[in-house]
């Protein structure tokens, strides 16, 4: 990565170059919020990440200009922190907590199958997109625990079953999206 | 318009009129751990029934925070009939409704002198499944917002922290320094401009207590902000949340703009010159900003590095300037120590350690969830009585406090009671109140293992005791828990405890040996049972399932 710091014209964030995007708006307000000052950069990373998934390295140059904080310490911020991400998510998001709690009661092997299944380790996507496997480190749902994340929404007590049963869910659900948007690659089943 | 303490009673008084219109009161827990369960659906379907059977006018469901009792939710409860429910699904709610003038339904009754109920003292939690998190004229209604009241206009800033430090209040991120001695020193400092920091990173694996508390009553931390704020003369406020807990971070945001709106944020606060701003900061997922250095660093945008202290924030703090420094819980404390007085609280708990402490109960435990109770209460009390003791008939084995900073309690020590010097003295921490239960199945060397992972890729790695170290030790634990260790390793395991205990540059490094400290102390058979002979009598460890799987 370059170590320049773009100014804030010649960096045009790069999901989508040609339309000016309505998501850096979000990012634009976060940034005026704080009177741009650089003490602002974790909440305007944050601001980032929602409203585009992960930090694409153009739009960490946008945020260096904007904020006239060097390159280097975006960056820096950007990985220290666990809850940053540089990598696109996948179409979904299976989160699954590290904590104690959970770890008692058994979440490591759950972890363990699921790479298996998925063929991919905690913080990776899988080679079509379709799911990203991550690990909290703790949800503070103790009290359910195992827990996961799936999608945004938390469910607990997880055994393998229920884990493996939802990650297909996604699978198959999304193969019968495909089929009803005619997009299906096996043109005999589909309608 | 300022508002008066007139305006606040009559804000009380309409919504205690209008909550005392409906004959029945139908509190449904909208708190993580029931909301994952589906209470939401639960307070739909609760809605739409009383709308089918026309109970409109004598019945209001309630969204209240958290019942405590996180194991058998979706939780709800009808006031005034002290009838709870548990594990209630949509479609209860015809019965649920439906039972209101007769019997209650037996299938769903949750026993109210349930020992997990009876036995609490409750303060810090007392407004939790009372009020509705996320309407300020319910914390009103039960008393909010009047400490605030007292504190500003008829008492000096020197008397609230005169009320502090009577009440014996400690600390309760983990250390347990005195919160009265934390205020003074701030309150000392010369300087025009000083800030409270809430500190809500919550970062210990398997504690929960403080994201209960954002979620359930959220005015309260403000309140006990603004209090601070006024006895050591900052006039701005931050709440450092983890972004790892939505719900809070929601909630605060919405509590925060209804205390501006009301006027009990802002300029002029009840008509006195005081003015008291609160901000919130994300956390962004990294352990060693609950350190107070670190916290700083990470408010300021910056990496969340610790550096060295002194000076300490109370003097030298965000952006230089005195920063008073609490954790969530501490704060939630101080609106009853202002209301009731310092003496109040000091007659509650032991003669060192004062007040209540709410802890996280999980694990191998029968009744997970939040709870509260004095000070000193016995560890046999909380888990046995309180926690329903172990599930599948399995053997108590040892409670882990402190998370990765503190030790574990074995079953020898069963009737200590819990307070900060007891459990030093067996070499575990009070924490921030995570209790986590273990039963014969786990195997201890693991669970230091655990820690030491967490520790080793937490540490921000700025000093190499604490980077270094910590991987140094994993790497031995990992080796003795594959059935590769010898018997010297365990010599090297202790000196490198005592090596990264004594030379590291912050908490997060001096504590990290303590998980591997004292299950040596307490369970170094198992260590050496390992070693010897590649043997884990829980069958946690890999090599203890090969054995298995060849024999």
């Amino acid at each position: 990565m370059p170590p320049a710091t773009a100014s804030p014209a010649l960096s045009s964030p790069s999901p989508s170059p040609a339309a000016p995007d309505k998501r850096l708006r979000i990012i634009d307000r976060t940034m005026r919020l704080h009177g741009y000052a650089s003490h602002a950069l974790i909440e305007t990373l944050h601001a980032v990440q929602e409203a585009f998934g992960y930090l694409d390295p153009d739009l960490m140059r946008y945020v260096a200009g904007r904020l006239k904080v060097p390159l280097s310490r975006v960056y820096a911020v950007a990985t220290f922190y666990h809850f940053f991400t540089l990598k696109p998510p996948g179409e979904h998001t299976c989160v699954l907590c590290k904590g104690t709690a959970c770890h008692i009661g058994g979440a490591a092997e759950i972890l363990r199958q699921v790479e298996a299944m998925l063929g991919v380790h905690a913080g990776e996507t899988t080679a079509d997109k379709k799911i990203s496997l991550m690990i909290a480190r703790c949800l503070g749902s103790c009290g359910l625990a195992p827990a996961g994340v799936f999608d945004g929404t938390i469910v607990g007590n997880l055994t393998l079953d229920t884990v493996v049963n939802k990650l297909q869910e996604w699978r198959s659900h999304d193969a019968d999206h495909r089929k009803s948007a005619g997009d299906c690659e096996n043109r005999d089943r589909c309608p | 318009m300022t508002l008066t303490i007139e305006n606040l009673q009559e804000i009380a008084k309409t919504e205690t009129d209008v909550l005392e219109s409906y004959r029945y009161r139908i509190n449904v827990c909208v708190a993580a751990g029931c909301l994952s369960c589906g209470s939401d659906a639960v307070k739909a379907s609760l809605e739409e029934e009383i709308r089918r059977q026309g109970k409109e006018k004598a019945c209001r469901v309630r969204a209240v925070g958290c019942l405590g009792l996180c194991a058998v939710g979706p939780l709800i409860d009808i006031s005034p009939l002290n009838v709870a429910y548990q594990g209630v699904q949509p479609s209860d709610a015809p019965d649920i409704i439906g039972s209101l003038t007769g019997a209650p339904v037996s299938r769903l009754l949750l026993p109210t002198d349930h020992p997990f109920f009876s036995r609490q003292k409750k303060i810090v939690l007392e407004n939790c499944g009372i009020v509705e998190p996320e309407r300020i004229e319910s914390y009103i209604a039960a008393g909010g917002y009047e400490a605030l009241y007292q504190a500003l206009r008829q008492m000096s800033p020197r008397q609230v922290i005169d009320d502090v430090t009577a009440s014996g209040l400690r600390g309760r991120g983990g250390a347990g320094f005195p919160t009265g001695l934390k205020w003074t020193t701030v309150y000392k400092a010369q300087q025009a401009d000083k800030y409270v920091v809430c500190n809500a990173d919550e970062g210990d694996p398997g504690a929960f207590m403080d994201r209960s508390v954002l979620e359930s009553d959220p005015h309260r931390v403000i309140e006990g902000m603004a209090i601070a704020g006024y006895a050591v003369g900052a006039s701005r406020g931050y709440i450092y949340v983890r972004a790892e807990y939505p719900l809070a971070v929601e909630r605060l945001r919405r509590a925060i703009k209804q205390a501006k709106q009301l006027g009990v944020l802002g300029e002029n606060i009840f008509n006195t010159p005081f003015a008291f701003d609160i901000q919130l900061r994300l956390g962004a997922g990294a352990f060693v900003c609950g350190e107070e250095t670190a916290l700083i660093a990470s408010i300021e945008g910056r990496l969340g590095r610790p550096r060295p202290r002194p000076p300490f924030p109370a003097e030298f703090g965000l952006w230089g300037c005195p920063t008073l420094i609490n954790n969530v819980e501490t704060i939630a404390n101080i609106a009853p120590i202002v209301r009731r007085g310092g003496d109040w609280f000091a007659g509650i708990g032991t003669e060192k350690s004062k007040g209540t402490k709410v802890f996280a109960l999980a694990g191998k435990i029968n009744n997970t969830g939040l709870i509260e109770v004095p000070m000193g209460t016995p560890l046999r009390e909380i888990v046995f009585d309180i926690g329903g003791g172990i599930p599948a008939g399995r053997r108590f084995k040892a409670v882990q406090t402190g998370g990765p900073s503190g030790g574990c309690v074995p079953a020898q020590f069963l009737d200590m009671p819990m307070d900060y010097e007891s459990l030093k003295d067996v070499g575990a921490i009070m924490g921030s109140g995570g209790m986590i239960v273990m039963d014969d199945g786990a195997c201890m060397v693991d669970v230091a293992k655990f820690f030491m992972e967490f520790c080793m890729s937490e540490s921000c790695g700025k000093c190499v005791p604490c980077r270094v170290g910590t991987a140094q030790l994993f790497g031995i634990l990992e080796r003795i828990t594959a059935g590769d260790a010898k018997i010297e390793d365990i010599d090297t395991l202790k000196e490198l405890c005592d090596l990264v205990g004594a030379a590291s540059l912050c908490g997060l490094g001096q504590t990290a040996p303590n998980p591997v400290k004292s299950t040596l102390r307490y369970f170094e058979n198992e260590y050496m049972a390992h070693i010897r002979r590649h043997h884990c009598e829980a069958g946690v460890c890999a090599m203890g399932k090969a054995r298995e799987d060849t024999a």
